[in-house]
């Protein structure tokens, strides 16, 4: 085997331009296999990441939805959600371990001169920062004394900072805004805390790679950098959530029940029988709920179905929305993406083995005298056999090893060239798929010409010219 | 016994519906340490009858014995073990390997039979040593003379230190003094204890081997042929 497997390297070292051509078709091939891969995989894990950001697949949201056709004629007599189906769900349904009644408003804050629009502001419960995930990194979340109290109190998110009183990297120092007063729709508010800056992993090494770039902000005067939301859907949840402002639950009950978001998510629509400035019983925009588990969900669902469907008398006023659909999203993306990428490299594989096929069968043609010669001194057909076939696959995995070095490169590459995009992720499973294939696209290539070889007759063989 | 035992063997080919007879009921015992020359006009059947002893042919029918061994029972990978272990094969064309140096060329029976590197390289300097090759041993076939070339086959098929050696007209390709030497080499290494057959046209080449063979159409003939029983006398 080893002498065998010397003459075929001697062989291909003989042929060097040659056996670089025909390994053209395995690099090609291998090289897109593995940079697909990477390149799925990174966008995977970034996709991923903003999924856990926003809470999770255990997370549901319940929200109002429009009745059945059947009961539209209930309208005026339904109820929204309320805060009696927080009760209801805590108490009926046992996977139920966290909830979070919230009311939306829009709202327009300002302070220091400036104003700003947030994406959401909303009451909440202290709650809110376990089910949304939010970390305070400076001062405090109201509490519940400050919730039945209904204090003029808030917690904002690191984009209303740098909207308001400038960002770090725009001014090179850090403000932090605890203690100062913010005025919410004109009411004055005292910000007691701010949640840590979110951001994903590609935003963080594009800040850190800004910050090496450029230690000193630029002049202002200079076109702002990209703040836009939804460049990238990881990035977007990311801005969202930034973009947050946390008021207590019955504080917005109590300053501003009646800009209250009762009509799902969006932009409030101010509808006569949705909105009645005077309610009696607080409403709420939605209500998110976190299960223990998401092993049943379909039954969960149904379950709780059936308890809110007693507080809302029968009617049908609300709906779940869970993150299953962004999840399935990401899963058939990634899958298409493997799809095609695999398709490509297939491709690409079956050329490079047609092409090495080609070359190994050239190659016998031109050796049949050699070949004969070796039968003549003992070599036996499976020592030919094995001789042609090594050769083969000794091409296929040498280009298979540069193709590996190339996705490494061209991975690299695309770091460099975009360091703020999802980072391309080489797994060893990619490697090893990758040259696993070069080997079986090594050997069935070389397994007709070797055949075809080890059959040659040694006397004709030797006559042959 | 005889180290080779060849009994009513034929070859056959079929043209276009002819029948050739390569092979005609050759019969013919070979004894170890015999020096045997194979004669005959073209076309007679010395190549054939020289590829079924060297086990690269098997007979139409017939029987070949050789070392004891049944070569037609034989399987393929038998057979080339036999050509790896016990035979040693000269051609016209020398057919060394283009690519490979005089010392791999000759190290190559040896990768067949797996002998250790070390080993190999070995034997095979003392293979070229014998035929007085040594100093080329890191020459290409084609920087070599065809003499040089031809010494280098025969080092190749001695290295394995084969029971018998076939040579088809080795010294059909090279000038008569070139010859002369390649000859003189056989008859060392026949004197030297080795059992060798060697087909010629060369009648002068025939007339110093101890033993001669005559095959006309596939058979060997009865007697040696007169003009050859002239050369003898006249030598
Ligand atoms: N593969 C084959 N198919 C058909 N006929 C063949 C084949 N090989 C040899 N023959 C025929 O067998 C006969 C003997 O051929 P062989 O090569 O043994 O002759 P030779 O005595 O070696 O001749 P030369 O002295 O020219 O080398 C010839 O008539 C040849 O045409
Ligand atoms: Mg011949």
């Amino acid at each position: 085997m080893g002498p065998t497997l010397v003459a075929g390297l001697r062989e291909i070292w003989a042929h060097k331009f040659r056996s670089l051509l025909t390994m053209l078709g395995i690099v090609l091939g291998v090289s897109s296999l593995v940079a697909m891969s990477a390149l799925v995989t990174g966008m995977e894990r970034g996709a991923k990441e903003a999924l856990i950001a926003i809470g999770g697949l255990a997370r549901i949201r319940i929200e109002p939805a429009e009745l059945p056709a059947e009961q539209r004629h209930l309208a005026d007599q339904a109820v929204g959600i309320t805060l009696r189906d927080v009760e209801a769900l805590e108490q009926n349904i046992p996977l139920v371990t966290l909830t979070s009644p919230e009311m939306r408003i829009p709202v327009t804050v300002s302070a220091n001169g400036r104003t700003f629009r947030p994406w959401l502001c909303s009451g909440v419960r202290p709650a809110a920062l376990e089910m949304f995930e939010h970390r305070i990194a400076h001062g405090r979340m109201f509490n519940e004394i400050d919730d039945e109290l209904a204090r003029n109190v808030c917690v904002i998110g690191t984009a209303t900072r740098d909207e308001l009183w400038g960002a770090p990297e725009d001014i090179g120092r850090e403000i932090i805004p605890v203690g100062e007063t913010l005025y919410i729709n004109g009411v004055p508010f005292v910000i007691i805390g701010m949640f840590e800056h979110y951001e994903s992993e590609q935003e963080r090494r594009e800040r850190e790679f800004r910050q090496r770039q450029q230690p000193q902000p630029q002049a202002q005067t200079g076109p702002q950098r990209d703040r836009g939301w939804g460049r990238r859907p990881g990035g977007f949840a990311f801005r969202l959530k930034n973009s947050t402002i946390y008021l207590p639950l019955n504080t917005v009950w109590m300053r501003f029940r009646g800009l209250v978001a009762t009509t799902g998510f969006g932009p409030p629509r101010l509808q006569a029988t949705n909105v009645v400035p005077d309610r009696a019983e607080p409403v709420l925009s939605s209500l998110e709920v976190k299960l223990a588990s998401i092993e049943d969900l379909p039954e969960t669902l149904q379950q709780m179905r059936n308890v809110l469907m007693v507080t809302h008398r029968g009617i049908e006023d609300f709906q779940f929305r869970t993150q299953e659909e962004w999840a399935e999203q990401i899963e058939t993306f990634v899958r298409n993406a493997r799809i095609s990428g695999g398709l490509i490299a297939g491709i690409s594989l079956l050329v490079g083995g047609i092409g090495i096929m080609n070359i190994m069968l050239a190659s016998i043609s031109e050796r049949v005298r050699e070949i004969g010669i070796r039968k003549s001194v003992g070599a036996s057909d499976g020592d030919i056999f094995v001789q042609i076939l090594a050769e083969s696959v000794v091409i296929s995995v040498l280009g298979g090893f540069l193709g590996m070095g190339a996705a490494l490169g061209l991975v690299r590459l695309v770091s460099q060239l975009s360091p703020t995009g999802n980072e391309p992720i080489v797994t060893p499973l990619a490697l090893g798929v990758a040259f696993g294939f070069s080997v079986v696209v090594g050997i069935l290539a070389g397994l007709y010409p070797a055949v075809k070889a080890a059959r040659l007759n040694p006397i004709e063989a030797l006559r042959y010219e | 016994m005889a180290l080779v035992e060849l009994r009513n063997v034929s070859k056959i080919y079929h043209l276009g519906g002819e029948e050739i007879r390569a092979l005609d009921n050759v019969s013919l015992d070979i004894e170890e340490g015999e020096f045997i020359s194979i004669i005959g006009p073209s076309g007679s059947g010395k190549s054939t009858l020289m590829h079924i002893l060297g086990c690269l042919d098997t007979p139409t029918s017939g029987t070949v014995k050789l070392d004891g061994i049944m070569i037609q029972d034989a399987s393929p990978r038998e057979l080339a073990a036999i050509r790896n272990r016990k035979i040693g094969f000269v051609f016209q064309f020398f057919n060394l390997l283009p690519k490979l140096n005089v010392l791999q060329n000759v190290e190559l029976p040896m990768i067949y039979s797996g002998v250790p590197a070390r080993e190999r390289h070995r034997r095979a300097m003392a293979a070229l040593e014998a035929v007085d090759m040594a100093n080329r041993a890191k020459h290409r076939p084609s920087q070599l003379s065809g003499g040089q070339q031809q010494r280098a086959a025969i080092a190749r098929a001695l290295v394995n230190n084969p029971r018998i050696i076939f040579a088809d007209e080795p010294t059909g390709n090279l000038d008569s003094h070139t010859g002369e030497t390649i000859l003189q080499l056989f008859r060392r290494l026949n004197a030297e204890g080795r059992t060798i057959v060697l087909v010629t046209h060369d009648p002068e080449i025939a007339a110093v081997t101890p033993r001669r063979i005559e095959i006309r159409d596939g058979r060997i003939a009865p007697k040696p042929d007169l003009r050859l029983a002239g050369l003898q006398t006249r030598q």
